[in-house]
């Protein structure tokens, strides 16, 4: 029994499933910390639906990886067994939970740019990926508007509320940059017409964003110097205690069923 | 009749293959994919007892394959922890019916959307309590205005009191006439 880290063999495509599925199961992951700690018994209910959501999501697209890379693994090997530098998520997302605004914030400041990928992501010329698409965008429509609501709320809310959601915006503004960067790999599936040019959904993204900020009474950040590398895999120091997390029972007992 | 425990899959499928009697080898391939399509059809979502799987408009195909069934399904929302459930029972009931082996396939494409869920199982979701989601699940009846009438009292004057409910496919709302609390079966 395998002990040590996965070794995925990446063809870009592999690597572009593995980068999407990444960023939907931390996020998925990082909310499920909410579980049992949420302020009210709706939100409760909600982050734990979103998680849900996002976990599904990233089963799907672990699923079809695992398919693309033919190496006879499955869904769990990639979310248990590889490593760190393994995980090719937005840095962004793997952002610890923070306050209530703080986990708002990332939800939203995300949710504004994938809910639109995956509608476009609708017409990729991969049947599978399209698919997957499909479902998502439906999903990720409610967590748009679930968070949008909440930044009008936190920002147009209390000034405690208002500080606290400023102050998330403003921690987490530099971590947006790299949802609209692309590698080689990406730009060739891009061409291919496998995956959407993430560039093409900067107005939309900057749209929704400015549109639902100026309703909360809140002040955009400027565009400054942004943050980027966890689609290669460096990762801030905070991925790795959240896999230790994740990945303990396989680490510790591999092969562990129930 | 003692069943086996639903948290012991293996103890369950022993069981249903003891019951087992071959009525594979018995009919010919088209009579036998009815009578699969029909005892896969009446397998029932675990968290909405009322609804069947041909309700719902997850069941999508059943074939006839050497001595055994495929059947395809289709996943309702990515992450409703149900689906592995219904995968198990069908096994489990085409085994109980006779109908050995059977692979349960995920299909992704199309994807679901509750407008496949069938007049009659709008009824029974409705008799159940729960109001069936608003028909043409595309993005405007997502967010759109849709009236969404109280199950208990048929008025529309109702109100949504949290967008994520007790399962990923349902929202809680209020009615404002009889001020029952009510589930709404979410547009996807």
């Amino acid at each position: 029994m395998a002990t040590g880290p996965l070794t995925v063999v990446e063809t870009p495509l592999v690597r572009y499933v593995l980068r999407r599925a990444d960023d939907a199961l931390i996020l998925g992951h990082r909310l499920s910390e909410w579980c049992g700690h949420a302020p009210l018994m709706e939100e409760e209910m909600a982050l734990a639906n979103v998680g849900l959501d996002l976990i599904g999501q990233a089963r799907a697209l672990y699923t079809y990886a695992a398919e693309v890379e033919a190496a006879g693994r499955d869904e769990d090997a990639y979310a248990y067994l590889r490593d760190v530098r393994g995980y090719g998520n937005l840095l962004l997302l793997e952002q610890p939970n923070g306050d209530f605004a703080a986990t708002i914030v990332r939800q939203f400041l995300y949710a504004a740019f994938i809910d639109p990928y995956w509608r476009a992501m609708m017409a990729s010329s991969d049947a599978t990926l399209a698919a997957i698409a499909a479902k998502a965008e439906k999903e990720t429509a409610y967590h748009l508007r679930h968070s949008a609501e909440w930044i009008v709320r936190l920002g147009d809310g209390t000034a405690e509320s208002h500080a606290r959601a400023q102050a998330a915006l403003d921690g987490l503004w530099a971590f947006t940059g790299e949802m609209f960067a692309v590698d080689e790999g990406e730009r060739g599936l891009i061409t291919a017409g496998v995956a959407v040019d993430p560039e093409s959904l900067r107005g939309v993204w900057s749209e929704t964003v400015g549109r639902v900020l100026a309703e909360a009474t809140l002040a955009r950040p400027a565009d400054g110097w942004m943050q980027k590398g966890g689609r290669d895999g460096s990762h801030s120091e905070h991925l790795g205690h959240l896999l230790s997390d994740l990945q303990y029972m396989q680490r510790t007992y591999p092969g562990a069923t129930w | 009749m003692s069943r086996a425990p639903l948290s012991d899959p293996e103890a369950l499928r022993i069981e249903a293959q003891r019951a087992a009697a071959p009525l594979a080898e018995q009919l010919p391939a088209e009579p036998l994919r009815e009578a699969a399509r029909r005892i896969a059809g009446e397998v029932t979502d675990p968290e909405i007892p009322v609804l069947t799987i041909a309700d719902l408009g997850v069941l999508r195909d059943v074939r006839v394959e050497a001595g055994g069934v495929e059947v395809e399904i289709t996943p309702t929302y990515s992450g409703c922890p149900a689906m592995n459930m219904i995968a198990l029972e069908i096994e489990l009931a085409l085994s109980k019916a006779g109908i050995a082996p059977v692979t349960v396939r995920t299909v992704l494409s199309p994807a679901w959307t509750t407008d496949w869920m069938t007049e009659d199982g709008r009824r029974k979701l409705r008799d159940y309590g729960i109001a069936p989601p608003a028909k043409a699940a595309g993005r405007r009846a997502l967010f759109g205005k849709d009236e969404v009438a109280c199950p208990q009292c048929g008025s529309t004057d109702t109100a949504e009191i949290a967008a994520f409910g007790s399962t990923s496919c349902k929202s809680l709302w209020r009615c404002n006439t009889c001020r029952e609390p009510f589930d709404y079966f979410k547009c996807h």
